[in-house]
């Protein structure tokens, strides 16, 4: 019999029942709660009559409607001027004061983007089975966690039973094996794994990386890879403990302290794949082979090398993903053949659970340091994930470097990543975007996204279209 | 849950792989705290002219013609025709709420997003995989032939099809039994709390780290 996975291992120790057909019944440890998909939870458990199961296992905080001007927030509640957005953010207060949640609120200087605020307090542990109402959730699989999005009905089944009712997943592992170039992040190899797989390429796995390219990546870089893995259409993305997850979990709020730490540590270490464990698809990629990554279309997998070109139409046989095309280059205003240096810009977003951590505004400020922004970039957003991060940048004197190159330095919050709060890009504007998604309207109503990295978004911050940043060391 | 009665229906195709969440249901719609109210909003981006708000009166937009929703031969459908990886991007919940809210109550695709096809049938919804040359056949024949419809028959899993032979569909047993007599999942969970309080106290002994924390009373400073 062949050995365990790291998926395999983590749900059967979370295991409680499982039925004649396969569904299961699992123990969920952590519930993560945002303001948006939760309100309709806490009413349903209101109608029913009925408390949460374990309260202590969730922890709230609210990020999506958040406002990120310093003059709003100062205000406070009353600073977010969308009543609709207003009533969202003061419910969730509302719920987690009734329901005995812990709650980081909109002003707590930890406050930030739940997938950056968990694991920065410690309360995302290797080994845990987690989930929140977010698809990105998937992020803190980096700490060796099994971590997934649902939905609302079912973030009311957790709240009230502190447990979910699923189907085991595959198993695919993606290796990426040698040594990272120079220029080159975790951000490109995700973007460069959903080129080669596709956004529906890891539907029906949870997806563990590997190989030594992701061994040698920071925990940050691996909730990059992680954050994404739901955009290669795999709920859960998975990465083994070692000894980096060990050292960036000791000390934070949550994490356990003194003997049981060493008892904890201890069986964290078991929390890799065995060596013979059975994968149901290995995919293999040549860290080598990356380049810095931008996506050209309105999916994610629509993306190409910043040395490279627009595909061109007359070249994809397949005629339904021919009309995809044809379909995303109408809607962002380009054509096939185009070099993507090519690519005009008028906004650049660095933020989203995907790029806002303090490693990722390190390398964008490495980028601007010293220089302007170009004359044709309209707007360029820099908000960082949490209080906490945005507190790091400034010992650093990051928000200096930003400010004299003409960005915008931001309050904690989801931000234009997806524009539910007043930062939204302009009809037919073209962004450079740290965030994950570039879906029609997602940054705002006719919105043009092109996911980058934060080095490559701050590149084109500076000469106003994409260039490769490893040209410029 | 509400159960699953729908026996036969018009047919709508949506001709476009990889529709994600944010195509169904803008985010502007997500501040609601309702469930209910999103099926004037569903596909808003393609179905209006305009940007669209939530307070908007919606009776009074410009409708985008070209948009297969406003065509008046679909006007009623309840099954949606769609394409691969149908469902894709954010976990919202307002997506099969608004598909729902609108009036669809299945949904063929050759294959959908996770987590959106386990919402599916938290709402009632039934979301079919065929295989993609069925689909293609599908799309054939409601686009030749107006007022299409399809019978739906979730006891024998069998879609029927007025001008072909009928369509044997998977679905999982429980997923199945929970649609067809509108049951209630967590009651159902709730049908093993000794169970779930046994595994936690074992846990809870095997794992004290994951409960030590925030089991202490960590409260806002």
């Amino acid at each position: 019999m062949s050995g365990k996975t790291l998926y395999d291992k983590i749900w059967d120790s979370h295991l409680v029942k499982e039925r004649e057909d396969g569904t299961s019944l699992i123990y969920i440890d952590r519930h993560l709660i945002h303001e948006v998909t939760s309100p309709q939870a806490f009413e349903g458990l209101r109608m029913a009559g009925r408390q949460p199961w374990r309260a202590s296992a969730n922890f709230a905080t609210p990020d999506h409607n958040i406002p990120t001007t310093s003059e709003e927030r100062k205000q406070g509640l009353e600073g977010i001027k969308d009543p609709v957005s207003k009533i969202q953010v003061s419910t969730l207060d509302d719920n987690c004061s009734e329901f005995n949640i812990f709650e980081l609120k909109m002003n707590d200087l930890r406050q930030g983007i739940v997938h950056v605020v968990g694991p920065e307090q410690g309360a995302t542990l290797p080994g845990m089975t987690i989930v929140c109402g977010d698809s990105h959730t998937s992020t803190h699989g980096a700490l060796g966690a099994l971590a997934h999005g649902i939905g609302t009905s079912e973030v009311e089944h957790v709240l009230a039973t502190q447990c979910l009712m699923q189907k085991k997943m595959k198993n695919m592992l993606i290796r990426v094996d040698g040594e990272l170039p120079t220029g080159v992040t975790a951000k490109d190899i995700v973007l460069a794994i959903i080129g080669k797989i596709g956004t529906a390429g890891g539907t029906g796995y949870t997806i563990e990386f590997g190989g030594e390219a992701i061994r040698s990546l920071s925990i940050e870089g691996r909730m990059t890879i992680c954050n994404m893995a739901i955009e290669a259409g795999a709920r859960a993305g998975l990465v083994a403990v070692d000894e980096v997850t060990l050292e960036y979990i000791k000390g934070r709020p949550f994490a356990p302290k003194g003997a049981l730490w060493d008892k904890a540590a201890q069986a964290w270490k078991e929390l890799v794949s065995d060596s013979d464990a059975h994968f149901d698809s290995v995919i293999e990629l040549q860290a080598a082979d990356i380049e810095p990554q931008v996506t050209w279309g309105t999916s994610p997998e629509m993306v190409a090398p910043v040395t490279g070109a627009i595909p061109t139409l007359e070249n994809e046989a397949d005629a339904t993903k021919r009309g995809n095309m044809e379909q995303a280059l109408r809607y962002m205003g380009l054509s096939g053949g185009t070099a993507i240096e090519d690519i005009r810009l008028d906004c650049v977003f660095i933020g989203s659970c995907t790029n806002s951590r303090i490693e990722d505004l390190r390398e964008a400020a490495k980028v601007v340091a010293g220089k302007k922004v170009a004359a044709n970039i309209e707007m360029a957003l820099v908000v960082p994930g949490s209080g906490l991060v945005k507190q790091q940048a400034e010992s650093e004197g990051l928000d200096k470097i930003f400010i004299e190159a003409g960005l915008e330095w931001r309050e904690p919050g989801c931000s234009m990543c997806l524009a539910m709060n007043a930062d939204q890009l302009g009809a037919g504007k073209h962004c450079a975007s740290t965030s994950n998604r570039n879906f029609e309207g997602r940054q705002g109503f006719g919105g043009r996204t092109h996911l980058v990295s934060p080095a490559m978004a701050a590149a084109a911050a500076i000469h106003g279209h994409f260039v490769d940043v490893r040209k410029l060391a | 849950m509400k159960k699953f009665t729908v026996k036969s229906g018009l047919v709508m195709p949506l001709d476009r792989a990889n529709v994600d969440t944010d195509f169904i249901i803008p985010k502007q719609f997500l501040k609601s705290i309702k469930r209910s109210g999103f099926g004037v909003n569903l596909f808003d981006e393609h179905r209006y002219l305009d940007k669209g708000e939530p307070d908007m009166d919606n009776s009074s937009r410009p409708l985008n013609p070209d948009f297969v929703l406003n065509q008046a031969r679909y006007q009623g459908a309840s099954i949606l025709l769609a394409r691969d990886n149908f469902g894709c991007g954010s976990s919202r919940e307002h997506a099969p709420w608004a598909l729902d809210d609108y009036g669809f109550r299945v949904i063929l695709a050759p294959s959908f997003a996770d987590i959106f096809f386990n919402n599916c049938f938290k709402n009632g919804i039934l979301p079919i995989v065929l295989p993609r040359q069925t689909i293609d056949e599908l799309f054939s024949a409601v686009l030749a032939n107006e007022g299409y419809s399809l019978e739906v028959d979730l006891e024998k899993q069998e879609l029927r099809r007025p001008d072909a032979p009928g369509i044997r569909f998977e679905v999982d047993a429980f997923r199945k039994r929970c649609l067809l007599n509108g049951l209630d999942d967590i009651g159902i969970t709730l049908e093993d709390a000794e169970l779930i309080s046994a595994f936690e106290s074992r846990w809870r002994e095997q794992a004290p780290w994951y409960f030590a924390q925030s089991d202490d009373g960590v409260t806002e400073s």
